[in-house]
């Protein structure tokens, strides 16, 4: 009984990890259908923010990774989209390269800022003790985050003007211009929201991760499969992907080995995408947020 | 035509002169030393405190006047934790500099990456890690401790004083690999059994699973063989889960790259470690090491790795080699350490064995206590038993296997 419980944490923490590194991505990609190949450095710099408000400025670290670096990742958003982004709108494969090479431009800045070795802060919070187990209390609280989340996109995008405005603006663009909303400015907005959850990911990854220049790179794959897989709904299609893959992934790193869980993991995609090229939501749950 | 004497001498000495240019500066010149060691990538926490104490013997050496009275000039490369690289800056270096020695390799790998290309151009090779042991090459000089110098006595003790059951984690390619099968062994010997062993790629940063697979196996101890920056989450995690007051963990990889100063005492106080030197040891020569490198580098230099001392011990090896043969050319350089030259390094008395290339040296189990190493209890010159098993360098000088452990 003991073990049950740890393995539910254990795939709710894997479902939980999975959140925190795609839900940038997604609503990025499902409001704008802008494929963000710089969101594992957006990732990487809110771990290096959180670590140096906590080292350098002296903040505590809820302060440093649940406010400043989503904030610091978020405004960092909102520059690229205007300077590079906004100009390269329906252009798929052209925002895909130029945001490549923001993704390229941002590891070469911070290895040469910071060097291209791995920095670390210590696991807040002690453990939790369950029968003859006892389990980070950290990683319980990356799960409350993720569904915190989750709960907050969803009032935001449901009861809110702006996400009102956000979700017409992905159907019809030009009937929202029409209306005297403004497209230009929903989109900024939207970017910018996308890069502040990849802030606060990576953020609140960086106490079990350790952060390095290069860390993007093994985010960046697992999100986008996540992002694809749940299809066009940002939460529904998040939740449910990254449920599957992280069941998946962590019962197989359980049974054999974390290589074998991380294949287990990239079958499971393949064969979803072949049944389901639109993604979960391209199918079921096909007309929530 | 008439030629008298003094011009045929004159014009003998001028051909002379001009044939042999490239023979006059090179004896002239510095001698180059080569070292190929990571500083960047999950590697550096080892690369970059060797590149530190080799630059310290250098300076140590040209102070005193170089070697053969020529000065030495180090050459380092940086190969960014990638093998490609290791390849790249090998090659690039043995041909463009053509150094007398080549110092480099943290893993295993890097090793079996520079050890072929070494003997394909004739350069000799020193790797001065502490590695899984087995390898029999005349042109390499292996001045770090194997695990029948240290993981054996480890064993032993963990065996004794934590209990027979042992769960081992461990890096996944060749040292972690072959570091295990060594434990299984040591375990076997005295009557311990080993519960489980898993491997973890070296970029690896989760390990929530594992520990609660160790949780679930109840082992009396840990065994780590875990190596590089990302691995370092292991033990911030094993606190985090409340794993370290519970279950007591020994390691012969752990404090090589200064983890035991990285992490908070809180994290890693009790580890048990063995290794060949500790800043920590009490002699009149590792007072005087200490104290000449802090002069260097600072009195708040972190704490002086064990590998960082094996390169350097190793520089000091190389450099008595070849003071005994007088020239810096290779295979008078082997024959020289060949006889079995020794030093009076940092970590005590430490002998090149002419039968395996490896070295017979001290090595301390200590304890991991607020950032140090307590010695706990000490071996005086170990020998490398575990290579001596197979290897014999007198009878096959050919050799160039790696041998491994059979279970």
């Amino acid at each position: 009984m003991d073990l049950a419980s740890i393995l539910t944490i254990e795939i709710l923490g894997s479902v939980a990890v999975l959140v925190l590194i795609s839900i940038g991505l997604a609503v990025v990609f499902g409001m704008m259908k802008v494929i963000n190949m710089a969101h594992g450095e957006f990732l990487m710099i809110g771990g290096y923010v959180a670590i140096y408000a906590k080292n350098w400025a002296g903040l505590n670290f809820w302060v440093s990774s649940l406010v400043v670096a989503p904030l610091c990742v978020g405004l960092l958003g909102l520059a690229l989209e205007w300077l590079v982004v906004r100009h390269l709108y329906g252009r798929m494969i052209d925002t895909m390269l130029a945001t490549w090479g923001i993704s390229l431009a941002l590891i070469g800045a911070m290895t040469m800022l910071v060097g291209n070795t791995t920095t670390g802060i210590s696991t807040p919070l002690s453990s939790v003790t369950i029968g003859a187990y006892s389990v980070s209390g950290y990683g319980i609280y990356l799960i409350c985050l993720a569904l915190a989340i989750f709960v907050l996109l969803y009032g935001l995008f449901r009861f809110t003007a702006f996400g009102l405005q956000a979700r017409a603006t992905t159907q019809n663009a030009d009937m929202v211009a029409a209306l005297g909303g403004n497209p230009r400015r929903i989109y900024s907005m939207t970017f910018a929201l996308g890069a502040a959850l990849g802030g606060l990911g990576g953020a609140a990854l960086a106490p079990i991760t350790g952060v390095i220049p290069t860390i993007g790179a093994t985010y960046i794959a697992k999100a986008f499969i996540t992002v694809i897989s749940g299809g066009g709904a940002v939460i529904a299609g998040n939740l449910s992907a990254s449920l599957l893959f992280g069941t998946v992934g962590q019962v197989f790193t359980y049974l054999y080995t974390p290589v074998i869980g991380e294949v287990a993991l990239l079958v499971a995609a393949v064969v979803l995408i072949r049944i389901l090229p639109k993604g979960i939501t391209g199918r079921f749950f096909r007309r929530s947020i | 035509m008439k030629i008298n004497r003094r011009q045929t001498l004159g014009l003998l000495g001028s051909t002379a002169v001009l044939a042999c240019p490239n023979i006059l500066s090179a004896q002239e010149g510095p001698i180059n030393v080569s070292a190929l060691y990571d500083l960047s990538g999950g590697l550096d926490v080892y690369g970059a405190p060797i590149v530190d104490t080799l630059k310290f013997a250098v300076a140590e050496q040209n102070r005193n006047g170089g070697l053969l009275g020529r000065e030495i000039e180090l050459k380092v490369f940086d190969p960014q934790s990638n093998m490609q690289l290791y390849a790249q800056f090998g090659r690039q270096t043995v041909l463009a500099d053509k150094p007398a020695v080549v110092f480099g390799g943290i893993t295993s790998s890097s090793r079996e990456v520079l050890r072929p290309i070494m003997r394909q151009f004739n350069t000799l090779y020193f790797y001065a890690n502490q590695y899984e042991g087995g390898v029999c090459d005349r042109n390499m000089f292996a001045t770090g401790v194997t695990p029948g110098q240290t993981v054996e006595k480890l064993v032993d003790y963990s065996t004794k004083t934590f209990g027979k059951k042992v769960y081992i984690v461990a890096a996944d390619y060749n040292y972690g690999q072959i570091t295990a099968n060594w434990v299984r062994k040591f375990t076997a010997d005295q009557g311990g059994e080993v519960l489980a062993v898993e491997f973890f790629p070296l970029d690896v940063t989760d390990f929530k699973t594992a520990i609660s697979k160790i949780q679930q196996a109840k082992p009396d101890y840990v065994w780590s063989a875990l190596v590089g920056g990302a691995h370092i989450s292991f033990y911030r995690q094993w606190q985090a889960a409340g794993m370290h007051r519970q279950i007591p963990l020994s390691s012969t990889t752990f404090a090589g790259g200064n983890e035991h100063v990285i992490l908070t005492p809180e994290e890693c106080n009790g580890f048990m470690v063995c290794q060949n030197y500790l800043q920590e040891i009490d002699t009149p020569q590792n007072a005087a090491f200490v104290s000449a490198f802090h002069k260097m580098y600072g009195a708040d230099y972190p704490y002086i790795t064990e590998l960082g001392v094996g390169a350097y011990q190793g520089f000091k090896l190389w450099a008595k080699g070849v003071e005994q043969a007088g020239t810096t050319d290779r295979m008078p350089v082997i024959e020289a350490l060949e006889t079995g030259v020794s030093v009076d390094g940092p970590s005590g008395r430490v002998q090149i064995d002419p039968q395996t290339h490896h070295t017979i040296m001290d090595v301390h189990i200590a304890r991991v206590q607020d950032g140090g190493l307590v010695p706990v209890e000490t071996f005086s010159q170990a020998r490398p038993v575990d290579t001596a098993m197979s290897c014999d360098l007198i009878a096959n000088p050919a050799d160039t296997t790696q041998y491994v452990i059979e279970l």
